[in-house]
């Protein structure tokens, strides 16, 4: 599996993301915004960090990248596009995903591990999971609140496109285990096509017992299989 | 003493035009006495220029010419056979083995956060990684220690929350993890913020680099933002008093800090040393391109001319003299190998920023200022840097201080029998509760190498692609300083020391932030003398050695100093990851164990301020061989792998370090039975804060052992209980008192403290 991690100025999880991809064996590469073209690759990534400073608003200026026109294309191909935390604003400000995140209702800075709901198994991200397993990964934002309208959240939910759900211990989504008011506990969606997944919690940052966990390697593995999978 | 030439014969520079002339006012306003003034005029060889007056009040401050901390700091302890880079450059670095040498620094930024927190806090941030990634390391951990007032007080709270937003901003947006650091409350900081911010950068051993201007005819440069008027005369500001006016009419001087260019900074700067285009690399800190400039020619012994008018600005009209003191954030000065020019500048444009040659490094040891090639200030640069009058003054104690340590505390020993109250008064107390709501609004995990984050004793950065990992801790407790300076100076190196033993790390060595009041005053001088004396003994007894830091005095308002506090900021070294040790107990049924003795010392408690505002008594003892012996049994217990966690006793006492044990980060909590046989009364036993105890757990199999090792290191050690089930409480007992809380009453308390109060509507404003 060849991976591109795009990189804006700004982006700082580039290289834990770079790491968490080689861990599971497959080659990453870094792609800086202002380089064109992203043919030859299996898969895009967006890491995480603070594009631009977030000035304006987290992702707006980098979605304007002459890098995101290729990213854009890769996607309506239907390659696998992965954003994580500014990535997933960013792909929201491109229109890739629906929806928006704003400041979290906190208006603080949220940086701890959470509980994650794996809400779906069949898609190209998730199928190294189990339904409904617990998934402890931690999150580092300020403007993580998932926000959209009801009938664009009833859509997502209906059509089975809400991928992971803020959870307590337990399982459940209650507004406690929700640390920045995102509508009804969204922490990571996919698009109609299933191929572009958007999360704000950090997968890359869950992958060793070291650092606290392992659950995020599954993120990681399960897009590496269904990779192969395509491929054979 | 003067060193260097310059006195000799006397270059004349032309008053520029629009400058004002030369009076004892405008000397005095810039902070110069009129001896210096005299001396300034002796080296010179006839009296300076504004601009010139300008250099000199920005390099003689106390922030870059240390004139009342020098002879002291001269006493510390600065070599170990792992210490590659003394003090004097922008950081301290060792080596921690496997090729990689760790940088790392505190700095102050207290003023400007008394008067705009966010931005002091933030810049005080940006500064400290500044200084890192200028010796070649990559920034891989930040660590906070800070200071406030009561909670009670509104302007307080806005202090405290405007500083907590700005060291997360910054850091959350460059991408360095945040890994620990201390909140403390008092009254005796009220107005006077205490704000040091520490660094710790990561590289190989031969990547590093350091901050001269080497080589006669090399171009100068200025990279990254560009100048403006903020923050002018910053290092002036932060040498002296603060009084009520302060806060309006200081906010020019206080700098902006945009953290997006500093990422931006700092991969362009690791790239351009990695190049080899450039020879030597300093940040524009306190007192901008005039200490940068100044002082790597006085490192390596050479001149430098730098035109004014080449400096890329974002106002208009600048005069010399603004552009020389501006503070302006995310700059650098650059060094860059003759004819290579272009790299540098083809680097710094791939991250969008800016880069400029602005003069040259001259054989003539002079510092030279042109605008448009007309000279504006011209000084011998070793004299400029070197050259600062330093200060031996008297110290004498304050008899108020004396009397507040012969205070008798044995009225406060009296409460008997159940205790639950008091101690969950303590417990949830500002200072013993957890500050979670601080940390978590800090990116603790970035970088993805947080083996131990906040929360804990010490953090943890392990060092990709190897076994080991770099521990560090900042500790003072600035009430046992001022009731007894040399014994409180001690107890914050053997602290800080205690704290990286509790994660399994030898103590290496340390940086050390001085905040003090005005050392013109003789008490303070004695503050600082006894502190730095104890600082010594106690960095000498444990073989960790001072590689820079910084000094910050005159903190006062209103002729109120702080709480003398030297703050600590040590690191230790891991040499395999799988021997980290817990901070918090783990499993059912093991055994705890007491490191060291319980005595009767209550004075300087968070007991005795949490139950009747009261800061006096003798502060604990400390005993720096006793010390060393725990260091050493501690080592010996975490590499044999028999410690199941640890944790430091400290503040709050015995009860409340059994309290975080039982805690944790609130996810676990399991309770405990103990049983206390010392022979005093229950509240000493329980809150008195006496030194060399660390607790343990283990499984009951290997209580032994830890038993022994202990005895062969003569530390004292004693089985004192167990630890039991999420469903039991948390109880203490012993023959005359006793505590009985369950874990949900608890957890309110000390994960709920800081919540309650900072999550109320007005913490906005002051």
């Amino acid at each position: 599996m060849k991976v591109a991690i795009v990189t804006f100025p700004g982006s700082n999880c580039d290289y834990d993301l770079y790491k968490a991809v080689q861990q599971v064996g497959a080659d990453a590469t870094f792609v800086w915004h202002r380089e064109r073209g992203l043919e030859g690759y299996d898969a895009v990534l967006l890491p995480g960090g603070f594009s631009y400073g977030d000035y304006l608003r987290a992702g707006a200026i980098a979605r304007m990248s002459p890098v995101m026109e290729d990213v854009i294309d890769f996607a309506a191909k239907g390659g696998p596009v992965v954003g994580i935390c500014n990535g997933f604003q960013i792909l929201c400000e491109a229109g890739l995903l629906p929806g928006a995140l704003v400041r979290n209702a906190s208006l603080l800075f949220a940086g701890k591990d959470v509980m994650l709901r794996v809400e779906r198994v069949d898609t190209l991200f998730t199928s190294n999971y189990q339904q409904n397993q617990v998934l402890r990964v931690p999150i580092a934002h300020g403007e993580g609140n998932y926000e959209a309208d009801e009938s664009a959240l009833d859509r997502l939910e209906g059509e089975g496109h809400v991928v992971f759900r803020y959870v307590n211990g337990a399982g459940e989504p209650t507004d406690a285990a929700n640390p920045n008011g995102s509508r009804r506990n969204i922490a990571g969606i996919i698009n109609e096509n299933g191929n572009v997944l958007g999360m704000m919690p950090h997968p890359e940052r869950a992958m060793e017992d070291l650092l606290g966990s392992t659950d995020g390697i599954g993120i990681f593995t399960s897009l590496a299989t269904s990779l192969s999978a395509v491929a054979s | 003493m003067i060193t260097g030439d310059g006195t000799a014969s006397a270059i004349h520079v032309a008053p520029r035009q629009g400058d004002p002339d030369i009076t004892p006012e405008l000397v005095a306003e810039h902070g110069l006495s009129e001896d210096e003034y005299e001396r300034i005029k002796g080296l010179m060889g006839r009296a300076p220029t504004f601009t010139e007056l300008g250099v000199f009040s920005a390099m003689w401050s106390e922030h870059c010419g240390y004139k009342n901390s020098k002879r002291l700091l001269r006493l510390l302890p600065t070599k170990a056979p792992w210490v590659i880079q003394g003090p004097g450059e922008n950081a301290g670095v060792i080596d921690v083995g496997d090729g990689y040498a760790l940088a790392f620094k505190i700095e102050s930024h207290n003023h400007p956060s008394a008067v705009e927190p966010y931005q002091g806090a933030a810049t005080g941030v940006g500064g400290i990684l500044r200084d890192i990634f200028t010796m070649g390391a990559r920034p891989v951990a930040v660590l906070d220690s800070l200071r406030f007032g009561d909670l009670d007080s509104s302007r307080v709270r806005y202090l405290f929350g405007g500083v907590v937003r700005g060291v997360g901003d910054y850091g959350n947006c460059v991408g360095v993890p945040n890994i620990g650091g201390e909140v403390v409350f008092d009254r005796g900081y009220e107005g006077n913020p205490i704000v040091n911010a520490m660094c710790l950068g990561l590289m190989k051993r031969e990547d590093l680099i350091t901050a001269s201007a080497s080589g006669v005819g090399n171009p100068v440069m200025a990279v990254g933002a560009r100048t403006g008027r903020d923050g002018i005369h910053g290092a002036t500001f932060a040498s002296e008093e603060l009084n009520e006016d302060s806060d309006e009419s200081s906010r020019p001087r206080v700098q902006v800090g945009d953290p997006f260019t500093e990422k931006l900074l700092l991969e362009a700067s690791l790239e351009l040393i990695a190049s080899g285009a450039i020879t030597g690399i300093q940040d524009m800190g306190a007192a901008g391109i005039t200490s940068s400039a100044a002082e790597m020619a006085g490192r390596a012994g050479n001149g430098i001319e730098i035109d004014m008018a080449h400096v890329p600005v974002r106002e208009e009209q600048m005069t010399p003299y603004e552009i020389l003191l501006s503070e302006s954030q995310e700059r650098m000065l650059v060094v860059a190998e003759n004819g290579r020019e272009d790299e540098v500048v083809r680097i710094l444009e791939k991250w969008e920023l800016e880069a400029k040659v602005i003069g040259s490094v001259t054989d003539d040891g002079r510092f030279r200022v042109l605008e448009n090639g007309v000279t504006v200030a011209d000084i011998p640069a070793l004299p400029l840097t070197d050259g600062c009058p330093t200060y031996e003054r008297d110290g004498v104690e304050d008899e108020r201080v004396q009397a507040l340590r012969d205070t008798d505390l044995r009225n406060y020993w009296l409460p008997r029998g159940n205790l639950t109250r008091p101690f969950l008064k303590v417990l949830g107390s500002p200072n013993v509760a957890s500050k979670q709501w601080v940390y978590h609004q800090y990116d603790t995990t970035v970088r993805t190498a947080t083996s131990v984050r906040p929360g804990g004793d010490a953090g943890v950065i392990r060092i990709r692609g190897t076994d080991r990992a770099v521990a560090a801790t900042t500790d003072c407790n600035g009430r046992f300083v001022y009731l007894q300076p040399r014994t409180g100076a001690m107890i914050a190196v053997a602290e800080a020391a205690r704290n990286l033993v509790c994660v399994g790390a030898l103590p290496v060595a340390i940086t050390n932030n001085l905040n003090f009041g005005n050392p013109l005053k003789p008490h303070i001088y004695y503050q600082l003398r006894e502190s730095v004396l104890g600082m010594k003994a106690a960095c000498e007894a444990f073989e960790t050695p001072v590689t820079g830091g910084n000094v910050s005095l005159f903190n006062e308002t209103d002729g109120r100093a702080i709480y003398p506090t030297p703050v600590v900021g040590m690191v230790g070294v891991i040499d395999d990851t799988s021997k980290i040790v817990q901070q918090a107990f783990t499993t059912e049924g093991d055994d705890i164990v007491l490191l060291g003795e319980n005595t009767n010392e209550l004075g300087g408690s968070e007991y005795l301020y949490v139950t009747a505002r009261l800061v006096a008594g003798t502060p604990p003892a400390v005993d720096l061989e006793k010390e060393r012996a725990l260091q050493q049994a501690m080592m010996a217990m975490t590499n044999g792998r028999h410690l199941r966690s640890a944790r430091d006793c400290s503040d709050g006492g015995l009860a409340c370090t059994l309290a975080e044990c039982a805690l944790g980060d609130g996810e676990t909590p399991l309770g405990i039975d103990v049983r206390l046989d010392d022979d005093m009364p229950p509240v000493p036993n329980l809150f008195s804060e006496s030194q060399g105890r660390i607790v343990v757990s283990c499984s009951p199999e290997e209580t032994p052992a830890v038993l022994r090792i202990a005895e062969a290191y003569g530390v004292p050690a004693a089985k004192i209980g167990a630890v039991r089930g999420a469903e039991s409480p948390f109880r203490i007992a012993m023959s005359e008192g006793r505590i009985e809380a369950g874990l949900d009453t608890m957890a309110d308390a000390y994960f709920g403290a800081l919540a309650r109060i900072m999550d109320t509507p007005s913490t906005s404003g002051a």
